[in-house]
């Protein structure tokens, strides 16, 4: 089922340019973003924070039976990422799973994430590629 | 003074040669890239499109300027492939870069020339103080029809200029600019079509070199300069032959061309052709040297620039140049090729 329209919409600022949010009382940095410290409560003031987008490879895999909507790129690399600001997330490699080991550095590049159909909406979002 | 504070190019890294397509269509590989010109042509990877890769030469662009992003004005997209039909890429382009919402932001259209137009109008908009910055891109991942003699040259690309007024930011100066423009059927996408149809020869003597020609006469004679006042001459290159002919004509030495004609080894890129041919130039020209742009887009029109670089060219060091990406290359069958323009209806 597509996603729906409004959800899509909330999740343009990280998706597009990996935009976090981080605790101003104890540094953390969160993404996807936290709307409240886990550690500092109520006690923490919550912002928006754009991470840079650099990071090194944690771990990963290699999809060959891909979810609806991925057929055409499988076999395909997915990633977790640990961004240079600290926290992991979970994206897709440009790069062939062959070509890839842990701690390579990354960088995040705006791709094209999914398509709704032909008629659908298009899903952009962050992707990572080895940086040479 | 209105000029370019920032430029970036983006190329895809996939190539398909003239033989591997030829191949197909039972045609012999090298007399077409003889006839054409052209060694091989970029591809787009299967998530890649004419929005991803503005935003790649857009950040390229903000790289070498040096702007926080929040300080661009305008964002103008142009492109002959855009992926919606209704939908701005300026929108997306301007959001993924982080210049969003003060902005303002269109799509352009205007086949091979849609990019520079977008220059043209950023230029406007800075000198007359309405904006800082401006944003202009040309991207295309434009498309052939199987078989057609333009599956040989469709190329992608994208390059995006940042223009601004401030002395102290421009690393290319633009003196000059002009258009010649004219209603001449050589080349159009209907509404709902996949594939452009074209005139054939049609598209040559009244369609490019009419265009081509008479724009760099007009800002020859605009600016009072001739041929040999320029270092540097960048045409659009929708083939590797078109631009060495209409220079030819203009009595312009072809050793001036060679640096910006990139369509041999990347394709032809329609809206950013010429745009990323005027990025390869700058890449390696001096402080004080002149360079003549003239874009040409089908239906038809052409957009000249007569560009004088500064000492602020050393801010290219920040961006990542062209050759980087025109060096990154993984060739694909024809196949392959098929699967990543999704040329198969059951694609």
């Amino acid at each position: 089922m597509d996603e729906s329209l409004a959800i899509t919409w909330r999740r343009i600022p990280e998706r597009y340019r990996l935009e976090g949010s981080a605790c101003s009382k104890c540094s953390s940095n969160f993404f996807p973003p936290r709307k409240l410290c886990p550690t500092c409560r109520r006690k923490g003031t919550i912002s928006a924070k754009t991470f840079c987008g650099k990071g090194k490879i944690y771990s990963f895999t290699e999809i060959f039976s891909p979810p609806g909507g991925f057929e055409l790129e499988a076999p395909y690399t997915i990633a977790i990422v640990q961004l240079e600001e600290g926290p992991k997330i979970t994206a897709q490699i440009t790069a062939p799973h062959g070509e890839i080991k842990i701690g390579d550095p990354v960088e995040m590049v705006f791709r094209k994430i999914q398509e709704d159909g032909e008629e659908g909406l298009i899903h952009y979002g962050f992707k990572f590629r080895l940086v040479k | 003074m209105v000029g370019i504070v920032g430029y970036g190019a983006y190329v895809p890294s996939f190539r398909i040669k003239p033989e591997e397509i030829a191949k197909i269509w039972g045609e012999e590989g090298e007399r077409i890239k003889k006839g054409l010109g052209i060694q091989e042509k970029s591809v787009p990877a299967l998530d890649e499109d004419a929005a991803t890769m503005a935003v790649e030469a857009a950040k390229n662009a903000l790289k070498v300027s040096g702007i926080d992003a929040q300080k661009i004005g305008a964002v103008y997209v142009g492109s002959e492939s855009h992926p919606y039909a209704v939908k701005p890429t300026a929108t997306m382009v301007a959001e993924a870069i982080g210049a969003t919402p003060n902005t303002m932001a269109a799509d352009l259209e205007f086949a091979c020339k849609a990019g520079s137009a977008g220059i043209q109008i950023c230029m406007g908009l800075v000198a007359s103080n309405m904006i800082n910055y401006g944003l202009a891109i040309g991207s295309d991942t434009s498309q052939g029809r199987p078989g057609d003699a333009l599956e040989y040259t469709a190329g992608a690309g994208a390059a995006a200029y940042l223009i601004g007024r401030e002395k102290s930011q421009v690393l290319a100066e633009i003196e000059a600019t002009c258009s010649f423009t004219t209603d001449t059927p050589d080349f159009w996408r209907r509404q709902h079509a996949e594939f452009p149809t074209h005139g054939g020869r049609f598209t040559g003597v009244p369609a490019y070199f009419k265009h081509v020609m008479s724009a760099t006469q007009m800002l020859f004679e605009k600016t009072n300069t001739r041929a040999s006042d320029y270092d540097y001459f960048v045409f659009h290159q929708p083939n590797g032959k078109f631009p060495l002919e209409a220079a030819k004509k203009l009595g312009i030495d072809a050793a001036k061309l060679k640096q910006g004609l990139m369509t041999p080894v990347i394709g032809n890129t329609y809206s950013a052709a010429s745009l990323i041919g005027l990025a390869s130039v700058l890449d390696v020209a001096k402080a004080g040297q002149t360079i003549l742009v003239t874009s040409f887009g089908s239906g038809a029109g052409s957009d000249s620039f007569a560009l004088r670089v500064t000492d602020k060219i050393e801010n290219r060091k920040k961006g990542i140049p062209l050759a980087h990406y025109v060096a990154q290359k993984e060739y694909l069958c024809y196949g392959l090729y098929v699967k990543h323009r999704r040329k198969l209806k059951s694609l």
